[in-house]
């Protein structure tokens, strides 16, 4: 066990704990500049593809997560990012502002969400954010001035200080360099007046507005954070697939989403990275897997889709923290080596306020 | 003496129901008011009423001389009223540190982009708030339960929690809910004393609604006793407790009992 000494209450607002938090991050950090140099294009793309749904993992956590919110309309955000970033792109605007643009502008499409559907919450919020998500879609396919409908859409490739994001590499430096932004912005967030607002209102509305706390004020912040992050995640997701179709950004992508912060964790960052391993990562690993399976079970059509859902309800029944919680409760195990006890690895009981339907 | 909270014919129906029937009192500042009456005599309701959870149909209600009558709910806690649930209302997945720290969240003026970078401005305010919740812990020795979940904390320290978050407010009012409903008699004993420290410490108006007599009769100044959105009688502890109309609320008619 590590036990901490605090001598000023400086410490306790810093983002990491101690210092060895600090070089354990530091070194992953380092690991992940050096892969691009020892693996292969492939596994690049791959990781790259990790990192743009992490960003995007990272945004609808702080939303599901942390302000106890639900969307199912989260692959809308991240098709307006993606599209006002290639369209602009297009139009000669440098990457280096149409990347913040396409934040910013799904930004304020999250606060336009988020502002009607104050009153709403559980299955009434995840309703009309599947409706939001329909109409985007729609907006993408009929739109074909901007969008080029299903004729789809050639992403440009955009230039940082001259130099071409071409390949899986560029797109996996980018997205690196974008996914570190967010997550100091998050944990920025989440230790500042914002962040415990949010956590306010997830545990406690009635409570949270007697704290001083403007419920549509903040609702609609949460909204707007989280969907300019997607937004963020949206404008490079456009390179990692360099060709935009509309058909991308269905439901179905919204789901994969809420798998990740679910799978991952409530209510935790490091839950919303280890989601979106798990999501990219697992389709990767079945066709992978395929032909070395035993009676055939790999070339089984529908396998990717029903391990998911397994996964997911899993995942609900036994282990509502996520990949997170175990890896704390791994953690914990070897922390208090040899003095484990029984309930330290008991199942979890207690819920996060959004899973309770309302 | 001046009046800092002030109810003018307050009233409040839910459909045909008049659950506050106007009422009117005043609270002066610096003492310990305790609403008392029997299970759906409208106590919580005028609670609700002033924290603007509920709106009045009729009446006014007046505090530090402004009108607050139809003032959004979370503005109240700006003016300098705080308040506490009857069945806490904590926020269970959060330590009591981060809790005592959103009841600081009125007093927070740091700007959004401040607060997303956590520039200078916003750790200085962090430490400032920080030091303040520090002394409400000192207050009322929750030293030991700092890092605590309170999902991890026992019903009578969740209880004492949620008083700290309300002070935390630094309100001018404090309005606690039936502060020692699911307490023993130790811990009820320990909330009379945190109540009486308040007033005389801190120097906070406390409104208060009780069931325990035993309590009311130890830490209020006035008491004012409902039955079915009416009020009965107003005055000291004693007087209340002993007006033939509060005890024919509580234990029937005594004529009536023995013919």
């Amino acid at each position: 066990m590590r036990y901490l000494f605090r001598t000023s209450y400086r410490q306790d607002l810093r983002a990491w704990r101690h210092g060895g938090d600090l070089f354990w991050y530091g070194l992953l950090i380092l690991v992940c500049l050096i892969i691009p140099l020892v693996m292969g294009e492939f596994y690049v793309g791959e990781l790259g593809g990790v990192y743009i749904f992490a960003i995007a993992g990272v945004g609808l956590m702080l939303l599901v997560g942390y302000t106890g919110l639900i969307s199912l309309g989260h692959a809308a955000f991240l098709g307006i990012g993606a599209y006002t970033n290639s369209v602009l792109l297009a139009q000669g605007v440098p990457f280096l502002v149409t990347l913040p643009v396409s934040g910013l502008l799904t930004a304020v499409c999250g606060a336009a969400i988020g502002r009607p559907t104050l009153r709403m919450s559980g299955l009434y919020l995840a309703i009309a954010t599947l409706a939001f998500g329909g109409i985007v879609g729609t907006v993408f396919q009929k739109w074909n001035a901007v969008t080029g409908g299903f004729d789809g859409f050639a992403v440009p490739t955009p230039y940082v200080f001259g130099i071409s994001v071409e390949g899986a590499t560029g797109v996996y430096y980018v997205s690196f360099a974008v996914l570190v932004f967010v997550l100091w912005l998050s944990v920025n967030l989440l230790r500042s007046p914002i962040g415990r607002a949010m956590v306010a209102i997830r545990d406690s509305e009635v409570s949270a507005q007697s704290m001083g706390i403007n419920l549509a004020k903040y609702k609609t912040l949460a909204f707007a954070i989280s969907a300019g992050i997607t937004g963020l995640a949206g404008a490079l997701f456009a390179h990692y697939v360099r060709f935009l179709a509309p058909d991308a950004f269905d439901v179905l992508l919204s789901v994969q989403f809420v798998t990740i912060v679910f799978v991952g964790g409530l209510g935790s960052l490091r839950g919303a990275i280890l989601g979106a391993i798990f999501v990219r990562l697992l389709p990767q690993f079945i066709a992978i897997m395929r032909d070395s399976l035993p009676f055939g079970i790999g070339r089984l059509p529908g396998l990717e889709p029903s391990l998911f859902g397994l996964v997911l309800v899993l995942v609900i029944l036994f282990q509502p923290d996520g990949i997170n919680g175990l890896w704390l409760k791994t953690k914990h195990w070897f922390e208090a080596y040899p003095f484990k006890r029984q309930a330290s690895g008991r199942r979890q009981k207690s819920y996060a306020r959004s899973e309770r339907l309302r | 003496m001046t009046a800092l909270f002030e109810a003018r014919d307050i009233a409040v129906r839910f459909g045909g129901i008049r659950a506050v029937d106007s009422v009117s009192f005043s609270v002066q500042q610096g003492e310990v008011f305790s609403i008392i009456g029997p299970n759906g005599a409208g106590k919580t309701t005028i609670f609700n009423l002033i924290s603007r959870i509920y709106d009045t149909t009729e009446g006014q209600l007046l505090f530090d001389g402004k009108d607050i009558t139809r003032a959004p709910p979370y503005t109240i806690a700006n003016l300098g009223i705080a308040r506490t649930f009857q069945n806490i209302e904590l926020f269970a997945n959060a330590t009591l540190l981060q809790n005592l720290l959103i009841g600081r969240h009125c007093h927070s003026t740091v700007g959004y982009l401040s607060q997303l970078c956590f520039l200078p401005s916003t750790r200085r305010a962090e430490i400032r708030h920080r030091e303040k919740v520090e002394e409400v812990i000192a207050f009322l020795d929750l030293q030991r339960y700092r890092d605590s979940l309170i999902a991890n904390l026992p019903y009578g320290v969740r209880k004492v929690v949620e008083l700290g978050r309300a002070l935390c407010i630094e309100p001018k009012l404090l309005l606690l809910d039936e502060p020692s409903s699911g307490l023993n008699v130790d811990e009820t004993e320990g909330m009379g004393f945190w109540i009486e420290d308040i007033k005389k410490d801190l120097g906070i108006t406390v409104i208060m609604v009780e069931h325990d007599m035993s309590l009311v009769s130890q830490v209020s100044d006035r008491v004012m006793a409902l039955n079915y959105g009416k009020v009965l009688a107003m005055g000291s502890p004693r007087e209340v407790q002993t007006h033939p109309e509060v005890v024919r609320a509580y234990i029937g008619d005594v004529t009536e009992a023995e013919a």
